[in-house]
């Protein structure tokens, strides 16, 4: 309620100084550039979506349901919810750390760690699946290693994780970076002197603080985990019922013409994604009246210096 | 009651990089004082109060509480109250919650249950007038009220030391006064000894037993508020405190002044969630 009333009078605020310049602007220039926009995503998007969609219902909807409970298609579906499960838990882990050092102390590796956490957004996919096959490939570094000690990891199952945490890993640091930063440490500090442990003063100071915004980068990082492709493919062997996921079977489908298939079990993917979405956006009205609070406290406590 | 602590450093020395926060500071708060650390932005002065709380480690010297020397013990066993200047209050826990903190952290260890904690957090919330407001959450308080229930969670845990950074000065001029009056009733009430970190020479003067002048890391002069007043060591000393406008002589607090509840916030914004 306080929000409410606190944003109502910034919106009177901008309305009263940019108002009527904005409202000013020819109606025909708002038409179209809301035009664009909506065009741009229906081509790109939307129609795309509504492709896949009747695409998988070509043949009737029980030919749809037989390539979604297909056998081989399960276990895809079970590896590719195992995958981005296990990959997102690893990057939820890895990224709270990576953002917890980052903010909260000085060293000297900080620069360059931040530039190796967004190392997986600059290179490209296939290059990184690649790395891992000359890594533990039967020709890689450990490949002759591993094979003594009979551990598979190319064309199985740890290779596809190892390539998925990878490609996903800089989501939850990312977003968890500046929200740490912009909150800085002196709550921390203050739940130190109070006599809190490490542990105390990240349960209940900063676990809290960082809470919503850590849910967004975990599903930000799940979607991603559950639709990659390019690095996967590279390691994954595609065997199928075992080392095939989700997007790779609907590839390895297309490949043998049954298009009526691919689409049906792509359309699965795309429910996955809309379940992501639905999630995203809840948490993001989470996030903005969470945010719109913090705006809230510094409008006052800039009142108060007035 | 226990005898209150008393604090003394010697030859503290402080860099950050090649920049000489504390030179060679040796300084001795004695049982039960309310003292100033007094001087311009950048002489070290948090850096000393932030070393006593054990939040920043010292290069060389010692920091002893009483005889008990604290040089390697870790901030979150010097039972220290600490201030910090923009209260650092948790923003997702109400008011009781955050005056509780430090009991529940320790709960175990001083074997309290739920209950004990929360009579003891609504105690020290009317001990700092703020009845009524237990289960407000920090940003539905005004800057006078933030810095009280700063002051409440910092004393729950019954500390040896109170330790103020900037107390007064992100509240504008009326409150401040009001409050500053307020916290040297409050000290000769609780007797805990207390530092307070400040560059108001006006407020170092009225409240604090001791002042201590602090320059380029250095501790210019050390001494009641009389004393360095009338008879400052050095030329620092002397326009620093020289600055401020003195039309009037020192108001040296005397007789009764008003309790926060009737004190108006005129710059804060009063929210009923």
């Amino acid at each position: 309620m306080s929000t409410a009333t606190v944003t109502s009078f910034s919106n009177k605020a901008l309305t009263a100084r940019y108002g009527r310049a904005i409202q000013r602007d020819p109606r025909w220039l708002r038409a179209g550039l809301i035009g664009v926009a909506l065009l741009y995503l229906a081509v790109l998007v939307l129609l795309p979506l509504v492709l896949v969609f009747t695409a998988a219902l070509a043949k009737g909807i029980t030919a749809c349901w037989h390539a979604i409970t297909d056998p081989a298609a399960l276990d895809a579906v079970r590896l590719t919810l195992f995958i981005s499960f296990a990959s997102v838990s690893m990057n939820m882990v890895f990224g709270v750390a990576a953002a917890w050092a980052i903010t909260k102390f000085q060293f000297r590796a900080k620069g360059l760690l931040i530039t190796l956490i967004d190392l997986p957004f600059s290179v490209s996919p296939v290059v990184s699946g690649l790395i891992f096959v000359l890594l533990f490939g039967a020709q890689g570094w450990f490949g002759p290693w591993l094979q003594a000690h009979n551990v598979r990891i190319i064309f199985a199952w740890p290779a596809i994780l190892l390539a998925t945490t990878f490609v996903t890993f800089p989501f939850v640091a990312r977003e968890l970076i500046p929200l740490m930063h912009a909150q800085g440490s002196d709550e921390e500090q203050a739940a130190i002197t109070l006599g809190a442990s490490g542990w105390q003063t990240f349960r209940h100071v900063t676990f809290p603080n960082i809470r919503w915004g850590l849910i967004y980068a975990l599903i930000l990082c799940n979607a991603r985990a559950m639709g990659e492709f390019g690095a996967v493919s590279v390691v994954s062997g595609h065997v199928r019922g075992q080392t095939e996921t989700i997007p790779l079977h609907v590839e390895a489908l297309y490949n043998e013409y049954s298009s009526a298939a691919a689409f049906s079990v792509a359309s699965l993917l795309a429910l996955f994604a809309f379940a992501t979405l639905g999630m995203k956006v809840l948490t993001e009205r989470h996030l903005s009246r969470n945010t719109g609070n913090r705006q809230f406290s510094t409008d006052q406590t800039f009142r108060s210096l007035e | 009651m226990r005898t209150p602590t008393s604090i003394h450093l010697r030859n503290i020395h402080k860099q950050f990089g090649s920049f000489i926060a504390l030179n060679d500071v040796s300084l001795n708060i004695p049982s039960g004082q309310l003292a100033a650390i007094l001087g311009p932005s950048g002489s070290g002065k948090t850096t000393l109060l932030r070393i006593i709380a054990g939040l920043e480690t010292q290069n060389t010297g010692s920091l002893c509480f009483d005889t008990e020397d604290l040089t390697n013990t870790s901030p979150c066993d010097r039972h220290v109250g600490f201030v910090f200047q923009h209260y650092a209050l948790f923003r997702h826990m109400t008011v009781l919650e955050n005056i509780g903190f430090g009991l529940k952290v320790r709960r175990r260890k001083l074997g309290l249950s739920k209950k004990d904690i929360r009579d003891r957090a609504l105690r020290l919330l009317t001990t700092v007038y703020l009845e009524g407001l237990e289960n407000r959450l920090p940003q539905e308080l005004s800057g006078g009220q933030r810095q009280r229930v700063a002051l409440a969670r910092a004393l729950a845990i019954e500390p040896k030391v109170l330790l103020l950074d900037e107390p007064f000065g992100a509240l504008d001029a009326k409150v401040r006064k009001e409050l500053r009056r307020w916290l040297r009733i409050f000290h000769e009430q609780m007797g805990i000894t207390t530092v307070f970190v400040t560059h108001d020479q006006d407020e170092a003067l009225e409240i604090a037993d001791q002042i201590v002048v602090m320059n380029h890391g250095r501790i210019e002069q050390a001494g009641a508020p009389a004393e360095v007043f009338e008879r400052p060591a050095s030329i620092f000393v002397e326009e620093f405190l020289g600055i401020s406008d003195i039309s009037q002589p020192i108001d040296r607090l005397t007789g009764p002044v008003a309790v926060p509840d009737q004190m108006e916030f005129p710059g804060a914004l009063e929210v009923r969630a």
